[in-house]
């Protein structure tokens, strides 16, 4: 499973650690993420993010 | 400087004027600055946002020529970086606020500012309103511009836009409204502010006009936390921020250098003269006389930027290194460039200036030319040439 980085704060979703501050458990690849999931740390969408 | 400000009926400018800042972390801010806060006179007396912690007692000062500072009720930080909100802990303590205001992000970041959970926050997020008594306050989620709590406060019957450090400019004044001061200087400053501040956030600029123009919000004046408060024509700084967050480029050209024995330095002369004969407008910045902060000004409409320096100890020179660090977390966008340099004996300089550029996705158009020590007729003759050369490319993309 891929990190992705958030083009627009540079946060890096790792999918072995998930998002659990916001419902997202370990272990989640970031295609499974819920398409309303938003950036935790700076609320930008899904779309924002790339492949590291 | 301590006097208030009738922004609108009920409505005064409360902030200070710091006229001795010069560095803003890395932004010459060779002017000074202003910390703008305002307070509504309303049932409920509400404070827009504070200033940097050395400034308290200005503030104070002109919020007692309007009103006891315990009989603000509300308290609203529409940003918390700590120039606008370093002396909240100590006004905290004057005021004792029945509420504070600030988007989900801005309560995450006070805490982790303040650490003080005891204060009384209350979460809104776009569209939310809160009313005052004859006045209404809207507030707009403006997340990461420039910071992930950042918002906006609108209030509607005086149709007034608190805009945080969106539209703002470092320039400490006397006066307090853009009419009152030279325009040209005034968008000369807000341009560096963009350049400088919001440059790598264009997208989201771009994606916030399109939701406000969607909202259709009557605006009569917008209030920046930095410099003037555009009272006159203020819809002139959102079509700018349209321009500039589009990176719309003219037929421009930066040579940016650093040089150790004068030869870099002919060979950006040279360059720039291939650049003028191409028919494009240039500018030669020096990085030991140019400020950082002030390159970025310039790039922002230029469509090319050449890079030189000359090799030291097989690398750029350090102020080269400096920009280039600056720029890329800038991430300028549409740019076409090249490099070049002298050196002595390895002249790694030109290939880690040509990478740099690939790096920020800089389109570059040559290999570059790279000439040991002290340039001949030759030597300056590809100058000119890659100068003709970078020309040519701007000249097609225009």
């Amino acid at each position: 499973m891929k990190s992705y980085t958030c083009e627009v704060c540079g946060y890096v979703y790792d999918p072995a650690a998930g998002d659990p501050d916001n419902g997202v458990d370990p272990g989640t690849a970031f295609e499974n993420l819920p398409d309303d999931w938003v950036c935790p740390v700076c609320g930008a969408d899904k779309d924002s993010f790339s492949a590291e | 400087m301590r006097t208030i400000v009738k922004v609108k009926e009920g409505i005064n400018w409360v902030g200070a004027v710091d006229w001795t800042v010069r560095d803003f972390h890395g932004y010459s801010t060779h002017k000074g600055t202003t910390y703008n806060s305002f307070l509504i006179l309303d049932d409920k007396v509400t404070l827009f946002d504070t200033v940097k912690k050395p400034f308290k007692n200005d503030m104070l000062h002109n919020i007692y020529k309007v009103i006891e500072p315990s009989k603000i009720d509300y308290l609203v930080v529409n940003h918390v970086e700590p120039d606008h909100s370093g002396s909240l802990p100590e006004i905290m303590e004057v005021v004792k606020p029945e509420k504070l205001f600030c988007s989900s992000r801005g309560k995450k970041a006070l805490l982790d500012h303040y650490h003080r959970e005891d204060w009384p926050y209350e979460v809104v997020g776009t569209g939310q309103e809160i009313g005052l008594g004859k006045r209404t306050v809207q507030f707009i989620e403006t997340r990461m511009i420039h910071w992930p709590d950042s918002m906006f406060s609108y209030v509607k019957e005086d149709a007034l836009l608190i805009a945080s450090d969106g539209f703002g400019q470092h320039w400490a004044t006397s006066e307090r409204f853009n009419d009152e001061v030279d325009s040209s200087e005034l968008m000369a400053h807000a341009a560096k502010y963009f350049a400088n501040i919001l440059l790598p956030y264009s997208g989201l600029i771009q994606k916030l006009l399109a939701a406000v123009q969607q909202m259709n919000l009557k605006i009569d004046m917008i209030c920046p936390d930095h410099g003037l408060i555009w009272r006159k024509d203020p819809l002139q700084i959102v079509a700018a921020y349209d321009r500039w967050s589009k990176q719309e480029t003219k037929k421009k050209a930066l040579v940016v250098y650093d040089t150790m024995w004068h030869s870099t330095e002919t060979m950006a002369k040279a360059v720039a003269d291939g650049l003028i004969e191409g028919g494009v407008s240039t500018k030669m910045l020096d990085l030991s006389v140019d400020h950082r902060s002030d390159v970025m000004t310039e790039l922002l409409d230029a469509k090319a930027i050449v890079l030189g320096s000359s090799t030291l100890n097989n690398n750029m020179l350090p102020r080269m290194a400096d920009m280039l660090c600056y720029m890329k977390g800038l991430r300028p966008i549409n740019k076409v460039g090249a490099a070049f340099g002298s050196y002595g004996w390895s002249g790694e300089a030109v290939k880690h200036l040509t990478n740099a550029l690939e790096e920020m996705k800089v389109k570059v158009v040559s290999p570059g030319v790279n000439l040991q020590f002290v340039p001949n007729h030759e030597g300056l003759r590809k100058c000119v040439d890659l100068g003709r050369e970078v020309a040519k490319a701007v000249n097609e993309s225009a």
